[in-house]
């Protein structure tokens, strides 16, 4: 393996880790106002084959991405209406969206099946591109790949540097204090539950536009990615540093299982490709074992010293959900 | 009370209706003619002894997953996990039946017996998500969506790996067992089997005891509603939600059983066929009530055989059958919560 494959593999790792961020960033903003987008499965396939299709019909890419956020804020929308107007189970509706989603979008996209569109091309930035190492790993990517980079600082900023971003926080924490302060809460909730949605429906573009161009119906190999960008969200806890840190711990991964295929010849490549789910519910284990009240029964036995490294060792971990996250506001 | 009776079933119809329009909507979207589209998946649905046995073939497994998750639901968790349950439920089957095929036993002990080690297969899976959740802090949901990949994985791993056909492994699954192995069908050709339609109504009746008639039914209700004061109320928490996951996973395990028994005759990568998670709607759009579930399961697995044929006659995908479903427990839970809103109004 020489220096550049490397490099360039790791380039990759950067850009398939780019539809996860929008996806994650958009469901980490609609779950800290308190609200579980369940339907991200079914959304980023219906995201890519709508932005694939009117991409296809307006020869814009541009438009096609456009397509992609306004389908995701439409079923976000959706969702906002069931759960806070009618108070219907987030979950439940959740669930229901992300089949109709995709069956939608394998019965809707067929005609459009295997036919080639526009595709979103690299973007080396002058000068940069040329540095030795660097160059190749982070200037010679694409468009949204940059644009997740950016998403990801802007939203850690406004999340946890910003008035609005306070707010945010404090309707998905404690709604009642929040809505005594002056915010209007369920109107705020609506706003990031369509805003989140719009965010991760740009995921399905990326794929379809630019990843994976074109739109293959069952075989696309998209079904499963918005179940991963929900569990990356809970391991980031939330935070945008950390849903990053998971996602790009997730692509590195996948690419490992690749590059690695051939020295495992006994491994059937099926196998590889689902590796990475197991680690998820490991990784899930670990940041929410230290919820659970036998975990603290058991560690009290312990002699102190060792007791109080576990802990702290655990508490890293940890993530705790907003606390007002599925249940509906009410004013009185 | 009369008239609330009156506006609920109107909205409930509207839900309906509104459903179809949208459907209607999106076939004309694609450019599909909805009257042929809605002939089509009738006629192929009813058209024949031959479709209707079919939609039997397909209401057992449904039937079997939705009556698990009733019990899941009940106790308050989200068994997404359930195609997992499924899965392995399939694979406990193939093995026992790979393990016992040669070994002289009457066929007609090595079919039950191999019925009951998927059940195990289904109650173990389900048991895993369970602990997840109790001991891990893990949800459900996706402690169970970690193991429907992985039971996905360790199927075809077994497919592609030691249990693969002689010569090339395939998608096509392993090598079918001997006829002697199958469940007893109705002819030949048919793939329904009435023990195994037997089963499915058998289990559907025994949910329907247990939540209705039993004290462990009512616990587990308790539990559903209140974790917190069931458990102050003297209802062991974390056992009844264990017993409801082991449960569940026990009737997934059998449709994965019957799966390979009476349908598929071997162990193929998509075993579970999408039924767990078609039980969850099936559950929802019958408002988790046990009486409800085989109509509105039979009704499910209609439209979905009813629309194999669409690829063929109008070019047009059968995941329409999957539009139509969503969009009809869509619109009846927005309709619920419509009658909710009017009568906290009124």
């Amino acid at each position: 393996m020489t220096m550049e494959f490397v490099l360039i593999g790791l380039a990759g790792v950067l850009a398939s880790a780019a539809p996860i961020l929008f996806g994650v960033i958009g469901e980490t903003v609609s779950e800290r106002a308190g609200v579980t987008n369940l339907s991200m499965n079914g959304k980023i396939l219906l995201c890519a084959m709508g932005g694939f299709a009117v991409a296809l019909a307006t020869k814009s890419i541009l438009l096609g991405f456009l397509a992609g956020a306004v389908i995701g804020g439409l079923v976000a929308l959706l969702l906002a209406f069931a759960s806070i107007t009618l108070r219907q189970s987030q979950v439940a509706v959740g669930f229901v969206l992300t089949l109709l989603c995709r069956d939608l979008s394998y019965f809707l996209g067929n005609p459009i099946m295997g036919e080639t569109g526009p595709r979103l091309s690299t973007l080396p930035i002058p000068l940069l591109k040329d540095l030795p190492g660097i160059g190749v790993l982070l200037f010679r990517l694409d468009p949204m790949t940059y644009l997740s980079f950016v998403l990801v600082l802007a939203a850690w900023i406004f999340i946890f540097r910003t008035r609005p971003g306070l707010m945010l926080r404090g309707i998905g924490e404690r709604p009642a204090a929040a809505y005594v302060r002056g915010a209007n809460v369920n109107r705020l909730r609506y706003l990031y539950t369509v805003a989140g949605g719009a965010i991760a429906g740009l995921a399905g573009p990326i794929y379809s536009l630019s990843m994976k161009a074109g739109w293959k119906g069952t075989i696309s190999g998209l079904d499963g990615i918005g179940w991963i960008v929900l569990a990356i969200t809970i391991f980031g806890g939330w935070n945008p540093f950390r849903a990053a840190l998971g996602a790009y711990l997730f692509s590195l991964l996948q690419w490992l299982g690749l590059v690695l295929q051939p020295a495992l010849p006994g491994v059937p490549s099926q196998v590889l490709q689902v590796a990475p789910f197991p680690l998820m519910i490991l990784t899930l284990l670990f940041v929410n074992i230290g919820n659970a009240e036998w975990v603290e029964r058991s560690l009290s036995r312990l002699p102190e010293p060792v007791r109080r490294r576990i802990v702290k060792a655990l508490r890293a971990l940890n993530a705790t959900p907003p606390a007002a996250l599925g249940t509906p506001f009410e004013k009185d | 009370m009369g008239k609330a009776r009156a506006s609920n079933a109107f909205l409930q119809v509207g839900a309906i209706v509104v459903a179809i329009l949208l459907t209607t909507l999106v076939l004309l979207a694609a450019k599909a003619p909805p009257l042929a589209a809605y002939a089509n998946i009738v006629l192929g649905a009813v058209g024949s002894w031959d479709v209707a046995a079919n939609v039997l073939v397909s209401w057992v497994p449904l039937l079997l997953a939705t009556a698990g998750l009733l019990i899941t639901f009940t106790a308050g968790l989200w068994n997404i996990g359930i195609e997992g349950q499924i899965t392995l439920g399939a694979i406990f089957t193939t093995w026992m039946l790979r393990g016992l095929q040669t070994s002289g036993i009457d066929p007609s002990l090595i079919i039950p017996l191999s019925i009951v080690a998927g059940m195990a297969g289904g109650a173990l899976w389900a048991l895993l998500a369970g602990a997840l959740k109790t001991f891990g802090g893990v949800n459900e949901i996706f402690g169970g969506l970690g193991l429907n990949f992985v039971a996905s994985a360790l199927n075809l791993w077994l497919i592609f790996g030691p249990w693969k056909r002689p010569g090339v492994a395939s998608m096509s699954g392993t090598v079918p067992f001997a006829p002697s192995l199958w469940l007893p069908t109705i002819s030949a050709q048919s793939r329904l089997s009435p023990a195994a339609l037997l089963l499915a109504l058998c289990a559907i009746v025994v949910v329907y005891m247990l939540l209705q008639g039993t004290h462990f039914g009512l616990r587990l209700k308790a539990v559903g509603k209140n974790p917190n004061a069931a458990y102050l109320l003297g209802v062991p928490t974390w056992q009844h939600m264990m017993t409801s996951f082991a449960l569940c996973g026990i009737f997934a395990g059998l449709a994965g059983a019957v799966q390979v028994t009476s349908v598929y005759h071997r162990l193929i990568p998509s075993i579970s066929s999408g039924y767990g998670y078609l039980g969850l709607m099936v559950a929802m759009l019958a408002g988790f009530r046990a009486a409800l579930v085989a109509p509105v399961a039979l009704f499910f697995a209609a439209l979905n055989v009813g629309s194999i044929q669409l690829p063929i006659v109008l070019r047009q995908d059968s995941s329409l059958a999957g539009v139509l479903q969503g969009t009809l427990v869509l619109f009846v839970l927005l309709a619920q919560g419509l009658r909710q809103r009017l009568a906290g109004r009124g």
